[in-house]
């Protein structure tokens, strides 16, 4: 298959929904958040406030920095930008759809991950050295529950390409087996845990003690400070779309046509939507666990992926 | 093709020549560009038998005894010569500016040149004395090279020691298992030991496998006979560090698929389960020292075992899938195998390079002691940020591209056969997982904790840069890792070609790699390509609003330390305490020591004169296997002292005793 | 159990938006924030009343944060510095510290009477004087302590919802 028109169009769509969706997933959350806690709470759209504003702000860099720290909120977006463009989000005949595997899409992402780690070093503070020695830490223990997710759900389809593992779901019916039901567990609990969410990180935290990923990024300002931002929350619903077009493919338009476009972009924002709000309940009713317990919580993830791999083997 | 041998001998024992009698100035200079001649000759030559598929094959039977000096070099062993000529060039061009710090005496120049020209003829070997010899001057050497500074430093005397133990005992299990073949082939020749082998014993082929296995995997950093790997490839000089990691570890792959596959055919089942249990264990181990270690050529050493480990989980799985019949998967874990080994070359010579650079510059490798590199070191910091971004398998470096190919292979090799494969392949994703998280917290620290920040101590402020060539030599591989991460078919067309896969290759296409018959693609070119694009538009964003903003100049501002006095460089993160929740999470396994001393004053005990916190993680397999093993060893000797008490008439007893048993034995 | 208690907390509401003052149009002196505050916290010397009366701001009740006002832990992230207290020698450079660790363009808002004259603390020997003889100031929230709804009208100033 040629990269088409079409695809890129998708892609671009991808892309930008990303960019948007992304905030206004930041800001539905922290108003269900709100509202369950008695609150009014900011308005949907106060994340895009927030980002319009800081980019008319001033860009700093500490003392001793070098373009390490400068680049990282860049490659942070790019890489989440890149990861979205070529994923099955609103269709399944995204640009490279065909040539672009859950594996490259996660350690494209990875890149992203890193380079914010290392920003974090440049700035030569506490701070930060303990955000990022904790976010690779989280890091490292979410990457295996990751990888054998992945592997399980490839098992049962025979390749780890993402379009055909999402499109497996809407062609056939066999989509809850209980293989792919124990792998998205894991891989949900992955995603809480790799996008900074309640019970590994609290993203409402102010105490640096309590921080992980937050105390990384203290030391960015203005633009710099909405890439991060941008790049994290794009992460976040890239991979939210990804659990729900696994979890519930239905709505995913199937090639690149308008309407069916159109449709796509419907179904994966409602279901990403749907998914943003249960995670958010979700975070106002648990607390947030001690650091050295995550490594349970992701080991548990883990061990459920193994489960789905020998299940997946064993109703072969 | 045979001049081109000629002159790489030649080109190679004229360097040596040079390094034991030219005086000291222009000894390194000329010995490493007769070097530079010698690997360009090597991989020329190597290059042509990968291109025509025919063996290269030179023999003088006077040369050395049982079997003479015979050169057989096929495409697989040219694989390895191209990577050991590739590395070996880099690492001489490096010698020049390393000179001026070390590595520069008449005995360490010599030592140098015979380790390459080992290195480069231990492949090239057609039968087995031929490989013995190689391999045991590629040993001694480099025992020369990492014992050379012994005068100055105490460490390099017990990493020689260790190495020195392992090595040879390495080599011994190998000269047995090889002897022991060519023994039943009646020839020395590796062309009629693989004919001949089709007749042994199911036992025999077993035993001789696990033989070379031990000294092959030894030498590959396998774990428990690790132990010395980063003692010596911490303790060795820059350029012999980047070769023995970037060269010397692949022979040790290079021997079991020689023994394994080629001499006897892949064998049974349950080998390769042995092969792919020891990577899996030493990929998992190897990650974890790296990620906890402080010294920066230790952690690289540790790197180097676990991307071994990673290796023959690959070989492992190919193996596998052979002996259950999946030639289609087979064949790809074997590219894989091999993609990893070359990708590993670059890399790891790339990032001992750098820490070669930095060891000389601030005479440290204690990350705690280092910081802000960066500024001072910029080429330097830049060549190990590929590394970094390379071994942590992150595009679009070349590491990716060798992550997901062992991905592939694993989820295919899953796809393929029964219950006790499936349980070992299962088990080698979840250690290929936990490998690849624990190995970005390695390289984050190691580059980011050496680089980034402030400096901790005087040297590290006072660093400079490196010289040219050594500059040059570590660019040239860091360049490599980003091109053939872009376009990986440069490396895997060799592979394939090695491996005289033919028009049906298991992995192939310069834009889009994909794989057949089985399914999987990918395209690290577009990916790249489209990672690129995505940078530029975001700079561009940042620019444009940043210039409507009005505020052009970026401020650059005192790190935030919540408005404290003397924020000061030593309250960084280091590497210890970077290191240390993962310390905590594999606290049962590692066992680290912890020591706080706390001394008062003398009037209260309030009030603290000093606290000293001392922590030591030595390895876990040194301390439960060795340390027993070396002290029961040591029992051993003082008592059988009793026996020699200098007493000639004992003496001559025992030679009576010894006279009578072997008659006995011999009638 | 947890079913009834959410239901519940989406019944509950804020205190009605016509309790508080319209927002009045910002002074001409300050910057365009597109309807955001970030806000960083500095206690000078406070008695922490003030404290009190900040954080019942952003309490269910008054919740600032609806009109798009959010308190942030660096100042790098911050659009304005709230200042409470009489400023002590020892916070005096803190106080300093953290205006600098702010990009521009930066507000500081005083909180409370002491932040304005020292109240009932001027002359004692630990403080330097009031946060206007430290730093320049661009609003000012009165009152001993101000009421939570007085410090929610002044922030919507700022963010014009």
């Amino acid at each position: 298959m040629t990269p088409s028109i079409g695809g890129g169009v998708a892609s671009a769509l991808q892309l930008l929904w990303v960019l948007l969706a992304g905030p206004l997933a930041l800001g539905l959350m922290r108003k269900v958040r709100s509202r369950l806690e008695g609150r009014e709470g900011a308005s949907v759209l106060q994340p895009l406030r927030d980002l319009r504003k800081l980019s008319t702000k001033q860009r700093t860099r500490p003392t001793d920095s070098t373009w390490v720290f400068a680049a990282a909120p860049v490659v942070l977006v790019a890489s989440a930008v890149v990861a979205a463009a070529f994923s099955p989000l609103v269709t399944l005949s995204a640009l490279l759809a065909t040539r672009v595997d859950f594996v490259a899409i996660l350690f494209v992402l990875l890149l992203g991950s890193v380079s914010l780690l290392l920003g974090a070093l440049d700035t030569g503070t506490a701070f930060a050295g303990m955000g990022a020695s904790r976010a690779a830490m989280v890091g490292a223990m979410v990457e295996p529950a990751l990888l054998v997710a992945i592997l399980a759900m490839s098992l049962g389809v025979g390749t780890s390409n993402l379009s055909r593992l999402v499109g497996v779901g809407v062609t056939t019916s066999t989509l809850a087996g209980p293989a792919r039901i124990l792998a998205l567990v894991s891989f949900f609990i992955a995603i809480l845990a790799e996008t900074g969410r309640l019970p590994v990180d609290n993203p409402a935290t102010h105490l640096e003690l309590t921080m992980i990923h937050e105390a990384m990024v203290l030391e960015y300002a203005g633009p710099d400070l909405a890439l991060v931002t941008l790049g994290e929350s794009a992460r976040l619903v890239l991979l939210l779309g990804l659990f729900a077009n696994l979890a519930l493919p239905w709505g995913i338009a199937l090639g690149t046509g308008a309407l069916a476009l159109v449709g796509g972009l419907l179904a994966v924002s409602i279901k990403v939507g749907l998914v943003a709000v249960a995670v958010s309940v979700f975070e106002v009713t648990t607390a947030k666990i001690r650091l050295f317990r995550i490594p349970e919580l992701l080991a548990g993830a883990f061990l459920l992926g193994v489960l789905s791999v020998i299940s997946a083997v064993a109703l072969r | 093709m045979t001049i081109l041998f000629v002159a790489f001998l030649a080109c190679a024992g004229a360097s040596a020549l040079a390094g034991a009698l030219m005086p000291r100035q222009g000894r390194v200079l000329a010995s490493a560009v007769l070097l530079i001649g010698a690997s360009t000759f090597a991989l020329v030559l190597a290059g042509r038998v990968v291109s025509t598929g025919s063996d290269f094959t030179w023999s003088r039977s006077t040369l050395l005894p049982l079997g003479g000096l015979a050169i057989r070099l096929s495409p697989l062993g040219a694989l390895f010569v191209i990577l050991s000529g590739l590395v070996a060039a880099a690492s001489s061009l490096y010698w020049i500016g390393y000179a001026h710090h070390s590595l520069n005496a008449r005995s360490a120049a010599t030592a140098f040149c015979l380790f390459v020209l080992g290195l480069l003829a231990v492949p090239m070997a057609g039968n087995v004395t031929t490989f013995l010899f190689a391999w045991e001057l590629m040993a001694l050497s480099s025992l020369a090279l990492v014992a050379h500074d012994h005068a100055r430093r105490r460490d390099a005397i017990a990493a020689a020691r260790w190495y020195a133990v392992m090595t040879q005992g390495g080599a011994v299990a190998i000269t047995f298992s090889l002897a022991g073949l060519a023994a039943h082939a009646h020839s020395t020749s590796f062309v009629r030991i693989a004919t001949g082998a089709t007749s042994l014993t199911s036992g025999a082929a077993s035993t001789f496998f696990l033989l070379a296995l031990v000294g092959f995997a030894s030498k590959s950093g396998a774990v428990p006979l690790h132990v010395w790997l980063p003692r010596a490839h911490a303790e060795a000089p820059g350029p012999v560090s980047a070769l023995m990691s970037g060269a010397m570890v692949n022979l040790g792959i290079y021997g079991i698929i020689l023994v394994g596959r080629v001499l006897l055919h892949g064998g049974e089942q349950w080998w390769w389960l042995v092969v792919s249990a020891v990577g899996g264990v030493t990929a998992i181990v190897g990650a974890l020292y790296a990620a906890t270690s402080k010294d920066v050529k230790r952690l690289l050493a540790y790197s180097t075992s676990d991307n071994m480990g990673l290796v023959m989980m690959a070989l492992g799985a190919s193996g596998l899938t052979l002996a259950t019949g999946h030639p289609a998967v087979a064949a790809l874990a074997l590219v894989t195998a091999l993609v990893l080994v070359v990708n590993h070359s670059l890399f790891k010579s790339t990032l001992f390079f750098a820490a070669g650079s930095v060891h000389a510059a601030t005479h440290s490798r204690n990350m705690d002691e280092l910081g802000g590199l960066a500024r001072v070191m910029p080429v330097t910091a830049l060549t190990f940020l590929a590394g970094t971004l390379a071994v942590s398998a992150i595009p679009p470096l070349n590491g990716f591209t060798g992550e997901w190919l062992l991905f592939q292979s694993l989820l295919h090799a899953l796809g393929a056969h029964g219950v006790a494969a499936t349980i070992t392949v299962t088990l080698a994703v979840a250690a290929v997982a936990l490998t690849g998280g624990l190995t970005i917290i390695a390289f984050v620290k190691a580059y980011g904790i050496t680089f980034l920040g402030r400096g901790r101590s005087a040297s590290a402020l006072e660093a400079h840069e490196a010289g040219p060539t050594m500059r040059v030599a570590a660019s040239l591989t860091a360049l490599a890792c980003l091109v053939t991460g872009v376009a990986p078919y440069a490396v895997i067309g060799v592979v394939n070609r090695a491996l005289d896969n033919g028009p049906n290759s298991p992995v192939a296409g310069w834009v889009t790699l994909r794989l057949t018959p089985l399914t999987g693609a990918l395209t690290p070119l577009y990916l790249s390509a489209a990672l690129a694009g995505a940078v530029i538009l975001v700079v561009a964003w940042r620019a444009l609003v940043t210039r409507a903003s009005g505020y052009a100049r970026v401020a650059t501002l005192e790190p935030w330390g919540s408005g404290r006095h003397n924020q000061t460089a030593r309250m960084q993160y280091t590497a210890t305490s970077f290191g240390e929740p993962i310390m905590r999470v594999f606290d049962d396994v590692l066992r680290p020591d912890h020591d706080v001393d706390v001394s008062h004053v003398v009037e209260s005990r309030y009030y603290l004169e000093h606290i000293s916190y001392r922590s030591a993680n030595e390895d876990i397999v040194e301390r439960a296997l060795y340390r027993p093993l070396a002290r029961s060893l040591d029992w051993w000797a003082r008592h059988t002292r009793a026996i020699a008490n200098g007493s000639v008439h004992r003496y001559l007893a025992y030679g009576l005793v010894a006279l009578v048993i072997i008659l006995v034995v011999v009638q | 159990m947890t079913f009834r208690i959410a239901v519940g907390a989406l019944r509950r509401r804020s205190r009605d938006a016509e309790t508080f003052e319209a927002p009045s149009t910002p002074a001409a002196s300050a910057p365009s924030l597109h309807g955001s505050l970030q806000i960083r916290h500095v206690d000078a010397g406070s008695c922490n009343g003030c404290e009190l009366e900040l954080a019942s701001a952003f309490s269910p009740v008054y919740d600032a944060e609806r009109y798009g006002v959010r308190l942030v832990a660096s100042p790098r992230h911050a659009d304005a510095l709230i200042v409470t207290g009489p400023v002590t020698h020892n916070l005096r450079e803190p106080l300093l510290k953290t205006l600098a660790a702010m990009p521009e363009p930066r507000l500081v808002i005083s909180l409370g009477d002491c932040a304005r004259d020292c109240g009932e603390f001027r002359g004692a020997y630990g403080v330097a004087g009031s946060v206007e003889e430290i730093v320049a100031v661009d609003a000012h929230i009165a009152g001993c302590p101000p009421r939570p709804s007085e410090i929610v009208s002044v922030l919507r100033t700022f963010t014009g919802q």
